[in-house]
């Protein structure tokens, strides 16, 4: 599993998530922050504390944004530049 | 100021082990002084044995000791070892991050008796803490009630009916795990006061009890009415919380060999005697028994006061602005700092501390260039101190020497780590002579 950045962060960005991830696991990915999955820890600190609502464990990510999914595993294979 | 400033950071949980990161980073000398001889505070002896995942930040928390600069001084006590001053004479500014230890209790009649306990000393005794009181004997009990509405009382709830096999690769003390093997609990009763649209579950966490095997989760239809309406307006957590449990309300009993009834909008009244507990009576729209023999309070956190220290009794904590500690009478104490649940309460989770933690670094390092420098600067000045104290200082090596003989016992029965919970061993294994091993 894992915790997953949606489109609601594209426009807001604000950060909220990155300054309570306990390992730093959440990049800039351009216009929107990305987790990367390999190294979140499910904590679940980011999810709370996202001001639009953007985070969602991977499970609970809404029909319409399941891939971001995707497109965080494929950034961060990538070697997670933009 | 010249050369690097001496800071004592108190504490290695998750708050001064990041308090120590950010000050590390910017060029400062970093003691960390913990009680124990073991590191990360509640991520060893707190966060679940079967959340691994979460665990695994232990990695991150160890960096700051690969800074020449950082040193770990294990096994010493502030407040007993070291003094007030002491601290004044070694350290420029010290950051006390001790924690909130204390469980607390609902505050009830009979609370007292025997099989009553916080919930905090049942999970520090299965976490293998060394100062745990032994919990073993709740397992005797076929049904034991857990009140509270957290994720601690998730935690205890779910290790008090999971089944052992599923536990056997965790790296619970082996002597916990026997006493989970031989256990008696069959039914676990959650009492919540709060409604379904209240309670302050991490939904994953809820969703986790809802799949062990062989377990039935009990919830009452009456229990959840009107839940959904209350939830609207709540957070998304709280929406998903009530989604669940009016899902499980639904769901038939599938005549599981453990239940867990999960009681919302109940009081806890009392605990029946005489001896040790015999019921815990709860009241609801009216007053219902429960035939428990033994009970958990989930109820919360306390931190205790320390010698020095400013304490605000009432809410459990040390007053500050923004990390830098206030005395009522005297204002801000210079170069006192704080971090984590002692500054904050026994809320939030891991990460909430880096953030917290941060805070208090960037007020330390923006008035470090007006603190008063300590007189006596040598870091052997302070290990010198507590050998003629007789203090045997556990060195980050000294613990990668315990954590190491952790791998071993795992090793040899195919898990990765069994946790040792024994303080003398623990301590000669680190401290032996004769310098690191394998
Ligand atoms: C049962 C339980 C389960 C939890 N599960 C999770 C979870 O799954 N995920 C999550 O994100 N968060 C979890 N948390 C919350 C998380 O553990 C806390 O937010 C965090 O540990 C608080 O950090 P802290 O550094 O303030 O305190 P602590 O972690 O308590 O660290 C304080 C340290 O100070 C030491 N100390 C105390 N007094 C002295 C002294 N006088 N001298 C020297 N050292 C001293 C203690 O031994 C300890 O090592 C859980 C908490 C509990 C209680
Ligand atoms: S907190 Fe939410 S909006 Fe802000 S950066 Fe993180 S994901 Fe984006
Ligand atoms: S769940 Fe935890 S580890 Fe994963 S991205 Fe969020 S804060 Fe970081």
């Amino acid at each position: 599993m894992t915790y997953v950045v949606t489109s609601p962060c594209v426009g807001t960005k604000d950060k909220s998530c990155v300054d309570v991830c306990p390992v730093d696991c959440i990049h800039d990915g351009g216009e929107q922050m990305l987790i990367d999955p390999v190294e979140c820890i499910d904590c679940g600190a980011c999810e709370p504390v996202c001001p639009v609502d953007a985070i969602f464990a991977e499970q609970e990510v809404p029909a319409g944004e399941r891939g971001a999914i995707e497109a965080a595993r494929a950034f961060f294979d990538d070697g997670g530049t933009p | 100021m010249t050369g690097a400033a001496r800071v004592l950071v108190v504490g290695a949980g998750p708050a001064g082990l990041y308090a120590a990161t950010a000050l590390a980073a910017a060029e400062v000398e970093v003691d960390v002084a913990e009680r124990l001889p073991t590191p990360f505070g509640l991520v060893r002896y707190g966060v679940a044995p079967d959340h691994p995942k979460i665990k695994s930040v232990a990695g991150v928390l160890s960096r700051p000791f690969s800074s020449p600069g950082v040193r770990f001084l294990g096994n010493v006590e502030v407040g007993v070892d070291l003094t007030p001053a002491d601290l004044a004479r070694h350290y420029d500014a010290v950051v006390y991050a001790t924690g909130a230890p204390v469980g607390r209790m609902a505050g009830i009649e009979g609370e007292d008796l025997p099989g009553s306990a916080p919930a905090g000393d049942f999970v520090s005794w299965y976490s293998g803490h060394p100062d745990a009181p032994d919990l073993s004997p709740l397992l005797a009990s076929r049904r034991v009630a857990v009140i509270g509405a957290g994720n601690v009382a998730l935690d205890v709830v779910r290790l008090l009916v999971k089944d052992p096999a599923s536990l056997a690769g965790t790296d619970l003390p082996d002597h916990v795990l026997a006493a989970l093997r031989a256990s008696a609990v069959t039914d676990v009763h959650l009492v919540a006061r709060r409604g379904p649209a209240q309670v302050r579950f991490t939904p994953a966490e809820l969703r986790e009890l809802g799949e062990l095997p062989g377990v039935d989760v009990l919830v009452a239809a009456e229990d959840v009415a009107g839940a959904l309406a209350e939830a609207a307006d709540g957070s998304r957590a709280d929406r998903a919380n009530v989604d669940i449990l009016c899902e499980w309300a639904r769901r038939a009993p599938g005549g599981r060999d453990r239940r867990v009834w999960l009681r919302f909008r109940r009081r806890p009244v009392r605990l029946l005697g005489p001896d040790r507990v015999s019921g815990l009576v709860v009241r609801g729209e009216r007053e219902e028994l429960l035939p428990v023999q033994g009970v958990l309070h989930a109820v919360g956190y306390g931190a205790v006061p320390l010698p020095g220290l400013p304490f605000d009794r009432d809410s459990g904590t040390v007053p500050h602005v923004a990390g830098r500690v206030v005395d009522p009478e005297r204002g801000v104490l210079p170069g006192v700092y704080v971090a984590g649940w002692l500054k904050r309460g026994a809320t939030g989770v891991i990460g909430t501390n880096k953030a917290d933690a941060g805070e208090t670094a960037a007020s330390l390092l923006a008035d470090l260039p007006g603190l008063r420098r300590a007189p006596d600067r040598d870091p052997g000045s302070v290990t010198a101190l507590l050998s003629r104290r007789g203090v045997p200082v556990v060195t980050w090596e000294g613990w990668r020497r315990i954590e190491r003989e952790e791998e071993r016992l795992g090793a040899r029965q195919g898990r990765a780590v069994a946790k040792l919970a024994d303080l003398p061993a623990m301590l000669a294994l680190a401290t032996r002579p004769g310098g690191p091993r394998g």
